[in-house]
């Protein structure tokens, strides 16, 4: 346990020791507020109109218009900039050869791959926390639902933490990080995309790339149902790619 | 303290190595001497855990490295070929992070971190970006890493290479001032370097061992043969055949400038054949004594000498 805090602790010094770390929170934030506040402003419009006739202004919800759209465009976005947080972890190491310090110090592979994951799960945590203070700036001026907004953030951390699986594993495949994070982007795209090509299809065929795209589970999350077979997926997705990474950084020692 | 048994390495069908046998000595500093390729970082990487061997046994402070990894790399401290650094890391930061995950127990820390500088000469850049320092620094970094944990064995790969000559001075004085309670086992392929730090030596060429001996023994089968070489201004080829005259003189060959004059043990006709050099005016540019050097070219180009 401790061996994988040490492990991580490093790994964000490193953010921070380079413009990496500053450079992701800063465009992330420039682009959640981007998305946040054009969200905002049009649903501000809407809501004035919609004032006029008490029928639709019960229909219209803060929640659902600008919470989920925006975490809907986030998701994008993390798919291509969240490669960028976890593209050095592997291939770095082993451009610099300080793999050969970690594999020759007494921890394991796992403590190694343990504590890389967590300290990009808490650069991803940190970047969602600091979005969040947009968020409250709508409690002051209306009443948005707490648990739905919760769920959603919720949903963001668990792709963000898949894509992030995904990341890892393409980083340790390779010691060039563009390899890695170009690579990583595109699996993520594919996965994400995999519920567009279930439109087309029917019966089993669908309900597999259904059950298999990102984009079902965090739906249902974003509207606020909490569902144990959503968190599973993605968990079960991350421990999957995790799973590979493990395998391919000790089964690359013994060729 | 360190042992090895038949060791062998393939990568796929590439033999790095073969058959590797050899011993070091507890409290020694030996060296592990071979040309480029020979199978050096192989043989290191495979004692210090990093990769597993194909075949054969190698056990380091009485472990075994393949069934007891984990307690042969808390005994050991290694400096690979390419020095493990991260460039964004201050050197205090860097060895503080090598500390921990090299278990060194909380409270021990400050004091391992404070001794390993003071050890290796780093206390002027203790608080500056190791892509900053220069190279002559790093490779103290890459040294202070391996002592941080007190290890009792130190495998030092290519500990010299790539520094100015007066580094490599210092490098080799820090390793000498190491010698005591640990075991060190250094790769080079530079046999000053064995014949100045080291007290034994493993030599091996296309990852065959060609002979593992204390330098002293090395030394005194260098003498047995006894002889020396002559390089001559003018006319090696008729020298050779005029030294062989001189009393004491078993053979002689020239090669381009140079004469090579082997003479029976206990004979030293070198008087002789500096007054023949000069009474025919060949013109003496160099009379050197056979060397380890050359039983080193010997070993290395030809068959094995145990």
């Amino acid at each position: 346990m401790k061996n994988i805090w040490f492990i991580t602790k490093k790994e964000l010094g490193l953010y921070f020791g380079s413009p990496v770390g500053y450079v992701v929170f800063a465009i992330f934030l420039f682009i959640w507020g981007y998305f946040f506040t054009g969200i905002l402003r049009w649903f501000n419009d809407q809501a004035l109109q919609m004032a006029q006739n008490p029928y639709y202004a019960q229909q219209i919800n803060i929640n659902q218009v600008v919470f989920s759209s925006t975490f809907h465009n986030i998701t994008i976005f993390f798919l291509l900039l969240l490669p960028a947080l976890t593209m050095r972890l592997f291939a770095e190491e082993k451009k610099l050869g300080t793999e050969e310090l970690l594999y020759t110090s007494p921890i394991t592979a796992s403590q190694i791959l343990l504590g890389k994951y967590l300290a990009s799960l808490i650069m991803l945590a940190v970047m969602l926390v600091l979005s969040a203070i947009a968020c409250l700036f709508t409690f002051f001026y209306g009443n948005p639902e707490v648990a739905p907004l919760l769920l959603g953030y919720l949903g963001l951390f668990l792709i963000g933490a898949a894509f992030m699986a995904v990341g890892l594993f393409f980083s340790s495949l390779s010691e060039n990080q563009v390899v890695a994070v170009i690579l990583a982007m595109g699996a993520n795209l594919l996965i994400y995309i995999l519920s567009w090509s279930a439109y087309s299809a029917s019966g089993l065929r669908a309900s597999v790339l259904n059950y298999l795209s990102f984009l079902q589970h965090f739906d249902e999350l974003v509207r606020g149902i909490l569902d144990t077979k959503d968190i599973v997926y993605f968990l079960s997705f991350s421990f999957f790619w995790l799973f590979l990474t493990h395998s391919w950084i000790q089964s690359r020692r013994w060729r | 303290m360190i042992e090895v048994q038949d060791l062998t390495k393939k990568y796929g069908q590439l033999t790095a190595i073969k058959d590797l046998t050899f011993k070091v000595e507890k409290g020694l500093i030996w060296g592990l001497l071979g040309p480029n390729a020979a199978g050096k970082t192989t043989t290191m990487r495979i004692l210090t855990g990093y990769i597993p061997a194909t075949d054969g046994r190698a056990t380091v402070a009485g472990y075994d490295v393949f069934e007891q990894p984990n307690e042969v790399k808390r005994a050991i401290g290694y400096l690979p070929e390419v020095v493990p650094l991260y460039p964004d890391m201050t050197v205090a930061a860097f060895l503080r992070f090598v500390a921990e995950i090299k278990q060194v127990p909380k409270a021990k820390r400050a004091a391992a971190i404070d001794r390993a500088v003071k050890a290796t000469g780093l206390e002027s850049v203790r608080g500056r970006l190791i892509k900053n320092i220069s190279r002559g620094f790093k490779q103290r970094v890459g040294i202070a890493q391996a002592l941080l944990h007190d290890p009792q064995v130190l495998i030092l790969d290519e500990p010299t290479i790539g520094l100015d000559p007066a580094q490599i001075v210092e490098i080799r004085e820090l390793i000498k001032s190491l010698r005591g309670e640990r075991t060190i086992l250094l790769s080079t392929h530079i046999l000053p370097e064995v014949t100045q730090t080291c007290d034994g030596v493993v030599i091996i060429n296309e990852g065959r061992l060609m002979a593992c001996a204390s330098l002293a023994s090395l030394t005194s089968s260098v003498a047995h043969g006894d002889g020396v070489f002559i390089r001559l201004r003018r006319g090696a080829p008729e020298a050779a055949t005029l030294f062989r005259q001189v009393p004491g003189v078993e053979k002689t060959a020239a090669e381009g400038d140079t004469v090579r004059v082997d003479w029976a043990r206990g004979q030293d006709p070198r008087d002789a054949l500096t007054r023949l050099v000069v009474e025919k005016g060949l013109g003496l540019l160099e009379l050197r004594p056979f060397g380890i050097e050359d039983l080193y070219l010997k070993i290395v180009s030809g068959g094995s000498e145990q």
